[in-house]
């Protein structure tokens, strides 16, 4: 059965904090760690924002994109590191505020970076089996970077939501196919009860997101006898600027595939909404008949390939809601002092 | 507030339902029962409202409870929703941009929390239109 995006939506908080305002608090040369990380600002929740309410905004502008009788949908999956509860899901939280509960199941799932997409991947079996109508999967996060690591530097706050859909006369795209690679590597972790993650500093390049993206890519490729050159544009999980090009360099994808979805240098790494917000930004271009191909990357550590081919019906849903561009447009700067207050970095004892 | 409370409020927080009488035409938010025009006349029905209106008056609050000190200085407003109904809440944006007339529309917010092992509370707040 085809299975495919009915609907997609994002959201960006409004603040923004500058490269050069983090390293002037922690004595780093901001034009090294711009160089190197190829982030120069990142997203920042206001006060009152969580993943929650990230995945309740991003899938509002879904589901009003097209207009969408929200009782058709039968599953809320919420991928997110930082679920406001550890017990108590998001997920009913957004089902109730886009008004698709009762009759549905709900979840949260959890996978670093790739909490999102797993649940993308999810909906298209219960919708691909017939099992549901349509599911609306979620990847929403306000990541976490301990103050002065190398996180705090691209840890981002966004989310992007997709309905799947299958119904092919309602497709805004159609996913041709999906392909995962999943190992047990522990490049990047956070335990119970701590407020920022752990990781495995240079680890988590060559062992965790390289091999786990190209091996994904490659084996998505294979499955569907398909190279990098018969795709218009391309994704990849975006921790910093640097590792999706050099992933993008290494599976034979051009910089000018990847440059529509690359938002990580004006954005941050939103996590669970990275490659989904990369997806979204590509969509907001792409034209009929284009080809997009994706990888997210989850520390831990798997991927999750996708092959998407964009129908005629996006043209019907332009300009409902917010491009990831005008998302990103127009932000209101912080400094460090604010920055920490938004983040809860401040504790009174 | 207590759990229960917020619970059964839940609708008229999240997704601005209210009351609409089918008699006289009038919206209210939140949800009532009966119609203080039409009284025993009235025909109630829930009502999403869609979420857009103009701010009334509003003010910016610099001292408040504890619960709220983390928002300060937060602007407040009454807004008219253009159904009609209005209702009392804070606007997002940076208070100096806030004022009498512009338009708003609707946002999903935290809007408190019992502390930092109970409950938090979530809901709608409103945002300024881009100009």
């Amino acid at each position: 059965m085809t299975v495919g995006i009915v609907s997609y939506g994002a959201y960006i908080p409004r603040y923004r904090i500058k490269t050069e305002e983090i390293a002037k608090v922690w004595g780093g040369d901001a034009e090294i760690l711009k160089n190197g990380l190829k982030v120069f600002e990142k997203s920042v929740p206001d006060v009152d924002e969580d993943a929650a309410t990230i995945a309740v905004s991003a899938a509002r502008n879904a589901v009003n994109r097209v207009g969408l009788d929200t009782q058709r949908i039968g599953a809320v999956y919420t991928g997110s590191e930082s679920h406001p509860y550890a017990v108590k899901p998001t997920s009913t939280i957004v089902a109730e505020a886009v008004g698709a509960s009762p009759d549905m199941t709900a979840a949260d799932f959890e996978f670093a970076c790739k909490a999102g997409s797993a649940a993308v991947q999810v909906c298209m079996g219960l919708v691909g089996s017939g099992m549901i109508d349509l599911g609306l999967a979620i990847g929403a996060d306000v990541s976490q970077g301990a103050p002065n690591d190398a996180l705090e530097y691209t840890a981002a706050a966004g989310g992007a939501a997709y309905v799947i859909g299958n119904k092919e006369s309602e497709l805004i795209a159609i996913i041709e196919d999906t392909y995962s690679f999943t190992t047990d590597t522990p490049d990047f972790w956070r335990r119970e009860s701590q407020h920022y993650p752990s990781h495995g500093g240079r680890f988590t390049g060559d062992p965790g997101y390289f091999r786990h993206v190209t091996s994904g890519a490659k084996g998505l490729l294979k499955k569907m006898g398909t190279k990098p050159e018969d795709y218009d544009y391309a994704v990849f999980h975006q921790p910093n600027g640097k590792f999706p090009e050099r992933a993008a360099q290494m599976l034979g994808f051009t910089k000018e595939q990847i440059k529509p979805g690359l938002v990580v240098p004006r954005l941050g790494n939103t996590y669970s909404g990275s490659c989904l917000m990369g997806i979204a930004a590509t969509l907001d271009i792409a034209k009929p008949g284009d080809r997009i191909f994706a990888t997210a990357y989850g520390s831990g550590a798997g991927s999750d390939a996708f092959s998407i081919r964009v129908t005629d019906k996006i043209e019907e849903f332009r300009g409902k809601v917010p491009t990831v561009e005008e998302l990103l447009a127009d932000p209101i700067y912080l400094d460090y002092g604010k920055y920490a207050h938004h983040k809860g970095k401040i504790n009174f004892g | 507030m207590t759990v229960p409370r917020f619970w059964r409020e839940q609708q008229s927080r999240y997704n601005l339902v209210g009351s609409h009488c089918k008699t006289c035409g009038n919206y209210y938010y939140p949800i009532r029962n009966l119609c203080p025009e039409c009284r025993r006349d009235g025909d109630m029905e829930q009502y999403k409202f869609k979420g857009t209106g103009k701010i009334v008056t509003c003010t910016v609050t610099h001292t408040t409870s504890d619960e709220f000190n983390d928002l300060v200085p937060y602007a407040l407003a009454i807004v008219e929703l253009d159904e009609g109904a209005k209702l009392t809440t804070q606007i997002v944006d940076e208070p100096e941009k806030v004022a009498i007339g512009k338009r708003v529309h609707s946002v999903f917010r935290k809007l408190g929390s019992d502390g930092d092992s109970g409950i938090i509370y979530y809901g709608t707040k409103f945002e300024l239109d881009k100009e």
